[in-house]
């Protein structure tokens, strides 16, 4: 088996005993990348030289002093809107394609600090929006499952790259599902922390009311664990929130008697995949045989979820993206004048799924039209807000499918924008109420993975590592993908 | 409500964006479409609710006004396209 597959505390143990080196496991990395990341395409940059000069470094130092922590010399890949210093930071966009972060995302600089060793930056979907990873300006990222299936998006390569053991972990980002969705879509275990539980700084924005970082890794422990090193207050960030860090490690217990299920009707209805709803089913079976009580219950503003973001999110993002005028960065172009500047950078550097959504919030957000769509939109999503409050006075967790449907084939839904908009309907509701959500693998249906979403209440990110945990114990692991299928 | 071509052209212009004419085509259809699913939440009678400003509940952010370090010059025109004299540079703003 390979040295990234083992568990984290097997790692640290062999590293403790000097069996192994930091160099040991960046090789491993790398050798790894060399042989699958042709087919998969995870990486935008692989830091080949750096990760090794810092492996070293880390191996010199602790030959001098013992403890070191869990995450120390492990490889990590980290979404390509995630500023590293030193490291070009794409956005998976031509118009940063050279882009040259001057600091670290507080993240970064909080693994760096963990010691882990970041190997490189991870495809995405152009700035974060899309669903499928084909929005990517550089090149798709293909499912570790079956090749000519999507990874999901936009964090398809940060999920690619954990499930085909290339990297140890990896951070990506949600704003609408993009942790959780590709994490159900390549079997790997998702978490979008609570909104605010994570500084943003140096995560190049997208829609800033909704985004949060997160870890992609191969299980519930390993998600703790960098949990543990990552979340926090930031002066930086001020929508970062000023709360206490509890020990999620100790939340593992593996108990989950007593646990009081919601499953809303709405996201085991109509629209949701027949295997992937059997093994939902089989799931909930699962924790109330742990001692959980399920009951079906209902959010009834959900089906306005999709509507919602899919103006709140574009509005944020035109709003956002107006920065990338070819003046301080980016890829300039030149036309007759400085109109003409903003207007030819922005033209080129753009791909289509950008300038729909840019277009889509100019318009959401322009004279006349705010109070209809904007507005009404921040409204509803209040409403949806208080559905999922009223539900937690009762229950403790809201559970159903991460997707409606299991990894579709590339090219599939790319030039149908509503078709793929829809896939985000059990992942956005989460976001649009700030609320902490995992996704955890629970089986496969026709051969790819199925993911079982566990929403909890705002910083419940323990109660939501506990669930995980004690159901991933309950359950098969997943075998390891093959790299099957074809490319074409 | 529709949105037409000259309405997309206006709104492609207030995003400092030029469209081809195969692409104004394309949004036209395709921001009707998503237009017509926000259509949905009309169905929601919204009268006194208060819209989300933020998702958890969080005043405003205050902290002492002390001069602290930036980044320095060469790290802030590291990324420019064009710079001359310490400053990012530009075709001129005002002609003549």
């Amino acid at each position: 088996m390979s040295l990234l597959r083992g568990s984290l505390q097997e790692i640290h143990s062999r590293l403790a005993k000097k069996e192994i080196t930091s160099v040991d496991l960046v090789q491993e990395s790398l050798k790894r990348i060399q042989e699958v990341d042709g087919d998969v395409r995870a990486f935008l940059l692989v830091d080949e030289e750096g990760a090794l000069k810092r492996a070293n470094e880390l191996d010199e130092k602790y030959s001098k002093e013992g403890t070191r922590g869990l995450l120390a010399s492990l490889p990590v890949g980290v979404k390509d809107n995630i500023c590293t210093e030193g490291l070009t930071t794409t956005c998976g966009s031509q118009l940063l394609a050279n882009y040259q972060p001057v600091y670290n995302a507080t993240v970064v600089e909080k693994l760096h600090n963990a010691d882990a060793i970041t190997i490189g930056k991870m495809n995405m979907d152009e700035f974060a929006m899309g669903s499928s990873n084909e929005n990517s300006s550089f090149s798709p990222v293909h499912n570790p499952w079956d090749l000519s299936t999507v990874p999901g998006g936009s964090s398809g390569g940060s999920a690619a790259a954990v499930a085909a053991g290339e990297v140890y972990f990896a951070l990506g980002s949600d704003t609408g599902g993009s942790i959780r969705q590709p994490a159900a879509f390549t079997g790997t275990v998702g978490l979008k922390p609570t909104y605010g539980l994570i500084s943003r700084y140096g995560l190049v924005a997208f829609a800033s009311s909704l985004d949060q970082i997160g870890p992609l890794t191969k299980n519930v422990e390993d998600s703790a664990y960098v949990l543990q090193a990552i979340a926090g207050h930031d002066r930086y960030d001020s929508t970062s929130a000023n709360v206490e860090i509890p020990d999620y490690l100790s939340a593992l217990t593996g108990d989950v008697k007593g646990l009081r299920v919601g499953v809303p009707k709405e996201m085991m209805g109509e629209g949701i995949d027949p295997g992937v709803k059997a093994l939902i089913q089989k799931s909930l079976d699962t924790l109330e045989s742990l001692g959980a009580t399920i009951e079906e219950v209902s959010l009834p503003h959900s089906e306005y979820a999709v509507a919602t973001y899919y103006l709140i999110a574009p509005a944020e993002a035109s709003s956002n993206l107006a920065r990338f005028d070819g003046v301080r960065y980016g890829a300039r172009k030149y036309g007759e004048n400085l109109i003409d500047l903003y207007h030819e950078t922005r033209s080129k550097g753009f791909g289509p799924e950008v300038k729909r959504r840019i277009m889509l919030g100019t318009y959401a957000l322009s004279s006349g039209y705010y109070d209809a769509y904007y507005k009404k939109a921040q409204q509803v999503r209040t409403l949806i807000a208080q559905d999922f409050e009223q539900l937690f006075a009762k229950y403790d967790v809201i559970m159903g499918p991460t997707t409606p449907t299991t990894a579709f084939k590339l090219n599939e839904r790319i030039d149908d924008p509503m078709t793929m908009y829809a896939n985000d309907m059990c992942t956005i509701p989460a976001n649009l109420a700030g609320l902490p959500g995992i996704s955890v693998p629970c089986g496969l249906s026709d051969g790819l993975p199925v993911g079982l979403q566990i929403i909890g209440k705002p910083f419940a990110e323990s109660t939501l590592l506990r669930v995980a945990h004690a159901f991933e114990q309950a359950t098969d692991r997943l075998p390891e993908p093959k790299l099957g299928g074809s490319r074409a | 409500m529709a949105i037409t071509k000259t309405e997309v052209e206006h709104v492609a212009n207030l995003a400092r964006l030029t469209l081809t004419e195969e692409e104004t085509e394309q949004f036209t259809d395709q921001l009707n479409r998503i237009l017509q699913m926000a259509e949905k939440l009309n169905e929601l009678d919204t009268t006194g609710i208060e819209p989300t400003s933020h998702v958890l509940p969080m005043a405003n952010v205050m902290r002492e006004d002390e001069v602290r370090p930036s980044l320095p010059l060469e790290k802030v025109l590291l990324n420019a396209p064009d710079q001359k004299d310490g400053l990012v540079r530009v075709p001129a703003v005002f002609e003549g």
